[in-house]
């Protein structure tokens, strides 16, 4: 079953003037169709601008479509009786990692969302304890949020969507704010979740070579999907996504420019190791 | 700098007070305020002190830190005495030029004085054994009862919780922006108390802003982890009394008891009134 099932959803963004007319409509959303079956990792890329952001928001009913519609976890999220069912089935991390965190202690923030659930007080720690081991967190439990580095605080965020065990989990741009070595924390983090708990990932950001591994990828574009597919089918276009102005993988990079110099080498190569095996089958 | 600023100023050690349900504190401190008000003689005073000195020593804070709070308030303590001092009317003790001390306004002075100092320590020690977190769950458990009232206890209690939690991010952020400011040119140094707090303008704008946007964020954020509200949630870390609690409990009215017997003791009183009044005075 599809877990998310997105129908050609349009939004706009409607400015209004002073009386209440519409001055400008930007469309931020325009015809985007995409389903996310159980169990994937799905990356949705795109520049600055492109829609992925508030198709995020979409996803956890703070934004609704203008038109079209959005289930989750087979529910439509306009449905405002299931509001709260379909928070609590897509949970969702935020980009500012000091924006989201609402404890002062870091057991105690990820409790907050089962608190809200209302889940029994013996149950709440088994959930924070097991979160916090899955993001690998579960020695900084005690310690004040403050003290945290980006990387850990945004490792926390995800472990406070997790103890609300949600059928799929969500993340908007989770690394921007972080410097390389917490951008790989938080990414093996959620690598972890897809391969360990098999839980369903959207992860939407801008640096491509986080969603190398990822099962499909959605490139978004001035609001529409523009590609789809596999990272292997994705990448090897590298002309489209340059135009797009997208960072593209840097062995990915290096492979297309050799086979454009002559080098006998297959499509959408995306790691080192695999960049350095075909080139040795060349010799 | 800015960053060393720590808001309640909760003292980290163990003891048998730090472990109490913040509710009894809460409750003791607002008895024992009472109980101040209730005393006509020293001994209610010699009782009282004891009962503080006892807390004090249980609570194995340094003594030093208690007074501390006092300094805050020195001046209107100053104030309280110097008011009570010359406009009691009664008997006469000495006069200069228009004013008076009577020997009713030294009683009444020192009873002041006594009064607002152990007020204080008594408060105090409560901010001191109790970190802000626990303080703001025992006053939601405490305050519940307004529930009843339609009172948003919950609702209050979260948003102090969150203010507490974002007291050193707003610090930080002032830090950095004052020293982008710096970097521009900005002067926070020199000029009186008007052209100082002028400079501060372009430290608080941006702050304001930065603090706007985090709000939006942090509601964003509430909102999709499913925060509805004070009603329908359950605890983590609910307070729940122990033995230890009931125990404080016993020791906290056997104390109130003891303080208004003995506040009403008033021929001990008269005759203690007396006796300190002159062993003072003459």
């Amino acid at each position: 079953m599809d877990i998310v099932k997105a129908e050609n959803v349009v939004f706009e963004y409607i400015r209004r003037d002073e009386e209440g007319n519409p001055t400008d409509v930007t469309t931020a959303l325009d015809h985007v169709s995409i389903d996310v079956r159980q169990g994937e990792f799905i990356g949705i890329l795109g520049h600055n601008g492109s829609g992925k952001s508030t198709f995020a928001k979409h996803l956890n009913a703070i934004l609704y479509p203008t038109e079209g519609t959005i289930y989750v976890g087979g529910m439509n999220t306009k449905d405002d009786d299931k509001l709260w069912d379909v928070r609590s089935c897509a949970g969702m991390v935020f980009q500012n990692p000091d924006n989201q965190i609402i404890g002062q202690v870091v057991e105690e923030d990820v409790g907050f969302g089962p608190e809200n659930l209302g889940v029994p007080t013996k149950e709440i720690w088994e959930r924070v304890e097991e979160s916090l081991r899955a993001v690998g967190m579960l020695e900084y439990r005690k310690k004040s949020p403050n003290k945290l580095s980006g990387g850990q605080k945004q490792r926390v965020s995800i472990a406070g969507v997790l103890a609300m065990h949600p059928k799929c989990i969500v993340l908007d741009e989770p690394t921007a704010m972080l410097d390389p070595s917490g951008r790989k924390e938080v990414v093996r983090a959620i690598r972890g979740l897809n391969d360990v708990e098999k839980m369903t990932v959207i992860l939407i950001t801008h640096y491509m070579d986080e969603v190398v591994h990822a099962d499909r990828i959605f490139v978004m574009d001035k609001g529409r999907v523009v590609m789809q597919g596999t990272p292997k089918e994705v990448f090897s276009d590298v002309p489209t996504l340059e135009k797009l102005r997208l960072d593209v993988p840097g062995p990915t990079r290096i492979a297309w420019e050799l086979k454009k110099k002559g080098l006998p080498l297959p499509d959408g190569i995306l790691t080192a190791e695999e960049l350095v095996k075909e080139i040795e089958k060349c010799r | 700098m800015i960053r060393d600023i720590t808001i309640g100023q909760y003292y980290q050690t163990e003891s048998p007070v730090h472990r109490l349900d913040p509710r009894v504190k809460l409750l003791g401190t607002l008895l024992f305020i009472i109980t101040l008000f209730l005393y006509k003689n020293p001994a209610g005073y010699a009782l009282g002190i004891v009962f503080l000195l006892a807390v004090i020593k249980t609570s194995r804070v340094p003594i030093r830190f208690i007074t501390k709070g006092l300094k805050g308030i020195l001046v209107v303590l100053l104030l309280t005495v110097i008011i009570n001092l010359f406009l009691t009317p009664g008997t006469e003790l000495v006069s200069f030029w228009k004013f008076t001390i009577t020997y009713e306004g030294i009683g009444v002075a020192l009873t002041m004085l006594f009064r607002l100092t152990m007020l204080i320590m008594g408060s105090s020690i409560v901010t001191l054994t109790t970190t802000p977190n626990n303080l703001t769950d025992g006053l939601e458990k405490g305050l519940g009862f307004l529930k009843i009232f339609r009172g948003p206890v919950g609702d209050v209690a979260m948003m102090m919780s969150i203010a507490l939690r974002f007291i050193p991010i707003l610090m930080e952020e002032t830090d950095r922006i004052m020293k982008a400011q710096l970097a521009r040119g900005a002067d926070f140094e020199s000029g009186n108390i008007v052209k100082k707090a002028k400079a501060l303008v372009p430290v608080l704008v941006p702050l304001f802003v930065s603090a706007f946007r985090r709000a939006g964020d942090l509601a964003m954020a509430m909102e999709a982890r499913c925060y509805r509200g004070g009603d329908g949630r359950t605890k983590m870390k609910p307070l729940i009394y122990k033995k230890r609690d009931a125990i404080a409990y016993i020791i906290l009215f056997s104390f109130v008891i003891l303080s208004v017997w003995i506040g009403r003791w008033q021929v001990i009183s008269e005759f203690f009134n007396s006796l300190y009044l002159r062993f003072i005075l003459k």
